[in-house]
Order: structure tokens, then sequence, then C-alpha cells
């Protein structure tokens, strides 16, 4: 079995991101960048299922910029065996990045695809369901866990109410939950492997699709602050303040 | 043009999120129609008529709606979508599941968990875990959205008597069959829709502690709901989780209990009324959007709120 793992570059979860003065977006120079980390989840499961004999190859593709080859190599020390770039100027939305990694299925024919369910820069929540249905594919989403079958998977969803498994057939789009996996480091010796594996250059018009945005960004600002609180002593005068100067409780 | 809401029901609950999905879409238009995918078909839509401001229910049927499974329901959204301008759906799980899968069948860039209507074809929603709010105009001719549910106000129900109408045929195909689903049984109020959310954090040390959280949630009439890094340690299941890859809630007031205040669980609650921190660290960033904190042991002070009240 192949697995296709789509993975991005994104600012590092621990960034404080902070919103240009003049609106039109957030501050990325010199900005730690990471792979969004529900992708993580996504490469770790690929290469356990790659270490348990059950895949047999797993190529990591990347959407985005020129250092989107960063994200890439580091799929790559997880044990990845190629990786893909579709190189473009800004990080297309949800949409074109379906379109694209459909392109990619297209050429690769893997059986399983299997992203993170949303990426912390827009959180959008969208690009796995978007492919599935562009490949006309089952989708597994917000997996909790993944069992892989004779032709089939069972997926075990992250719901409001609780937990759901499914069983859906492959070929398949799965996306990830936090509980999922835990991902591993990238131990020395595959982050030295993964400087000689090899890297597919390829660009939107390979595939014939046209990433150019539906949605116009108007601006981009701060939430409003909310007002500075009060210590309070002692759980008496807070329940005090919430049930007299409050009407809560 | 008019609006279509895609209603998350069960049976003949409607859930919190459906009735704010509806007034966003009275923001943008006032001819609203819902349509009900529920395999308690009539139990459904017989709710969904008694949503004010909503002109007609549009009730799918077939056995295709055993389940829920989006592989099933996308193609009967998209027959029922035809001369609409917006198509709306809450943004919880089953919105999320759904609607992406409906726009690429359409050909369009969803926006997703917007938290405010600015006009017809403008929208408000947060990224970078609300960190920043970005306003985006949309030049699909069609627009397909999912709302968050504390952003707006409940529509009223019952007490509307929109009409009824039979709508699409949802087949069932093999491709994705429905297994189980295991759903946490609590006496409590939902997460999404409680008035009062108390939540613990790693401070709390284990899963058996909680059961400190929840003497104050019985006391309060609380839901009682985590943050991510006491999902990853294993305390409680995720659908607990507040946070940006967990639940969002805004109650009237939220207690966080042992909880640090990292980035992506201040996304889950910063819009809430009144925010109150329990904290040992003083320097933790949660007191920072807390009205009222509280320095010290969370053994302590929790069981003397809970004798104070």
């Amino acid at each position: 079995m192949k697995i296709l793992v789509a993975v991005k570059r994104v600012i590092d979860f621990n960034v404080r991101v902070r919103v240009l003065p003049d609106g039109s977006g957030v501050e990325t120079d010199n900005v730690k960048m990471s792979m969004n980390p529900f992708d993580e989840i996504a490469v770790e499961e690929a290469i356990r299922l790659k270490e348990a004999g059950t895949a047999a190859e797993v190529v990591a593709v990347s959407i985005g910029p020129a250092r989107c080859q960063e994200t890439i190599r580091t799929a790559l020390a997880f044990g990845c065996d190629r990786g893909i770039h579709v190189e473009t100027d800004q990080p297309p939305e949800p949409l074109a990045v379906a379109k694209l990694l459909a392109g990619v299925v297209a050429v690769e024919n893997p059986s399983l695809v299997i992203l993170g369910k949303q990426a912390i820069d827009d959180d959008s929540n969208q690009t796995g369901q978007m492919l599935a249905a562009l490949l006309g594919w089952p989708q597994g989403t917000f997996a909790s866990e993944l069992v892989i079958g004779d032709g089939a998977f069972d997926v075990t969803r992250e719901i409001d109410g609780g937990l759901e498994t499914i069983s859906i057939n492959a070929p398949a789009v799965v996306t990830t939950d936090l509980r999922l996996n835990e991902p591993r480091y990238p131990s020395l010796p595959g982050i030295m492997k993964a400087k000689r594996k090899p890297i597919e250059a390829r660009t939107p018009a390979d595939y014939g699709v046209d990433v150019a945005p539906r949605l116009e960004t108007v601006s981009v600002a701060e939430p409003p602050p909310r007002p500075p609180g009060r210590m309070l002593d002692s759980a008496a005068e807070l329940v005090h303040i919430l049930r007299e100067e409050k009407g809560i409780l | 043009m008019a609006v279509l809401v895609i209603a998350e029901t069960d049976g003949a609950n409607l859930p919190r999120g459906t009735l704010a999905t509806v007034t966003a879409a009275l923001a943008l238009d006032s001819e609203v129609d819902v349509l009900v995918l529920d395999e308690n078909a009539d139990a459904a839509a017989a709710a969904a008529s008694g949503i004010v401001g909503v002109r007609s229910v549009i009730k799918a049927g077939g056995p295709g709606l055993a389940g829920g499974l989006a592989e099933n329901l996308t193609p009967a959204v998209v027959e029922a979508a035809a001369g609409y301008g917006h198509l709306l759906a809450p943004a919880g799980t089953w919105g999320k599941n759904l609607m992406p899968r409906v726009a690429a069948s359409m050909d369009v860039q969803q926006i997703s968990d917007i938290t405010e209507v600015i006009d017809a074809e403008t929208f408000v929603r947060p990224i970078y875990a609300g960190n920043a709010l970005a306003t985006v105009r949309s030049r699909d001719p069609v627009k397909i959205i999912t709302v968050r549910g504390t952003a707006f106000a409940v529509a009223e129900a019952p007490g509307g008597s929109a009409s009824v109408t039979d709508g699409p045929e949802v087949a069932a195909h093999d491709s994705a069959r429905f297994v189980s689903r295991e759903l946490s049984q609590s006496d409590r109020p939902e997460l999404a829709g409680a008035r009062i959310v108390i939540s613990g954090g790693r401070g709390m040390g284990s899963g058996e502690n909680f059961e400190l959280l929840d003497r104050l949630a019985d006391k309060l009439g609380a839901a009682v709901g985590a943050s991510r890094a006491a999902v990853d340690a294993g305390y409680v299941p995720n659908d607990f989780q507040v946070g940006q890859t967990g639940k969002v809630v805004a109650p009237e007031l939220y207690i966080a209990v042992g909880i640090s205040g990292a980035i992506q669980h201040l996304a889950g609650m910063k819009d809430s009324k009144v925010i109150v921190a329990i904290n040992k660290d003083q320097e933790a960033p949660i007191f920072q959007v807390a009205d009222y904190g509280l320095v010290g042991d969370l053994f302590k002070i929790v069981p003397e709120i809970v004798d104070a009240l």
C-alpha cells in the first residue's frame, strides 16, 4: 500500500502571532515556522503503518513557497520515503490545495491519503474533505483511531458528543485528530538520511490547477482586548462577587 | 437571494448551533429555508418548522440518512442548494465534516467558522486560534459558510410555523458504512450550550481529581470541560476539550481550574462573559484574560467554593 501525506508549513504553535499595523495580515518575517501539528500526526501515522509492514511507501507533499521544502525534509526525517513540492508564491486556499493534491493522487495512485484535520494558521478544517469530494473517495475525518482491514479502513472519529466508528473502502482520505498518536522526534540518523532523499519539484501548471484566491482578505485585525481583571483573596470573596455583583449564581 | 440552512438536528432536539445558524442566515436575507437531513425525519422537520423566522423546511428522506455520512448527504445537499445564494451550517463536527465536501462538489471556497456577517459577501472569521480576526469577501457565486454558534444569538423556537415540503431522496452508497456511535453519558448540560462551564487543566494532576470539578459543577448546574493539556495527559476524553482544536464556548461564567492559559485554550473560551481563573502560578497567562483570579492550591480553593455556595 502506498500512502500520501500532506504537510503544511505554518507559524510555530508556540509563537505569539502579531497582526501587521496596516491590517494586511500577520507578521511572518523572522518568525519560527514549523510543520502543522496535525500534519505531524498524519506523518507519524503513515510511518507507523510503514514500520508495521502495512505501507510499502510513504510520500510527503507540501504546497506553497520555496521554504516548504524544509517542511518536506522534516517529513523525510520522520521516515517518509520521498517528497513532492508544488511551488506557489503564497499558500493557496483549501480548495486549490485540494485540487493540487487530487492532481498528485492521479499520478501517484495511493490507497490512502492522510492529512491533518486543520492547519493552525487559517483554522479552516476543509482540505481533506474537499480532496475526498474531488476524488469521489470516502472520508474518515477527525480520526482518533485507524485500523487497516482488507480493502477497507475502520476509522474512529472524534465527534462533538463522543466517538463514532465508520468503515470506509480503500482508497480513502483520513484526517487526523490529536489523540490518533503522539508524534516522535526525528532521529539524527533520520535527519541525515533525509538530506539524500529526493524531492520532486512541481508547479500548479503541471496539474492544470488555477490557484487564484476566491476569497479577498479585506482586513486583519486584533480581537478586542478584555478589560483588566482583579485578583481576589478568597473563595468566599469570589462567591460573593459572582452572586451579589454579577448575579450569576 | 434566499438562504438555505443545512441543519444539524437530533430528532426533535434542535442543537444550539443550528438555532444560532438561523440567526446568522436571517442577518443575510429574510427568506431562510432549512434543510433537514435526519433519520428521524418527521420529528426533526416538525422541530425545525417551529424556528421563528424560517420560511420553509425541506425534509430529506431515504436510506442514506442513517448514520449521517457525508458521502451520502453531500449529493442531497447539492441537489437542494439549487437557487440559493448562501448555504449555512453550524461549525460543529457535523458541519465541519459535511460542508467542505459540499463546497468542493460545487467548486466553492468555503468560509469556515464565521463570527460576524458584514454584508452578503463579506464575513469576519477568527484565524490563528482567534489571535486575529480576518474580514474576507467571497468572489464565489454561491457562498458556503459554517457559523460559530457562540457568536450569534439563538433563534427562537418553538413559535414559528414554517411549511414542510419533501426534499431530496438520500441514497446509501457502499463506500462508507456507519458502524457505531459512543456518546458520552452525562446528566450535565452540553458544553456548547451551558450557562456555566468549569474546565480543568494539567494542574488537576489526574483524571480522578476531575471529581472535584464534578462536585462544583453539580452545585452550579455547570458543564465540565478541559484544556488540551488535560486531554493529552489522558485525564479526560477529547470531547471535553475547549480550545482551537476542540469546542468553542462562550458561557456566562467560565471557571478555569489549573489551566495555564495556552493560546490554543484561550481561543476556545475568551469570549465568555465572566472568566474566573484558579491557578497556583500567579504568572500564568490565564490571568491576563480572567476577570477574577485566585492564586493558590486548587485542591484547597475548589472545595472552599463548594462550601461557600
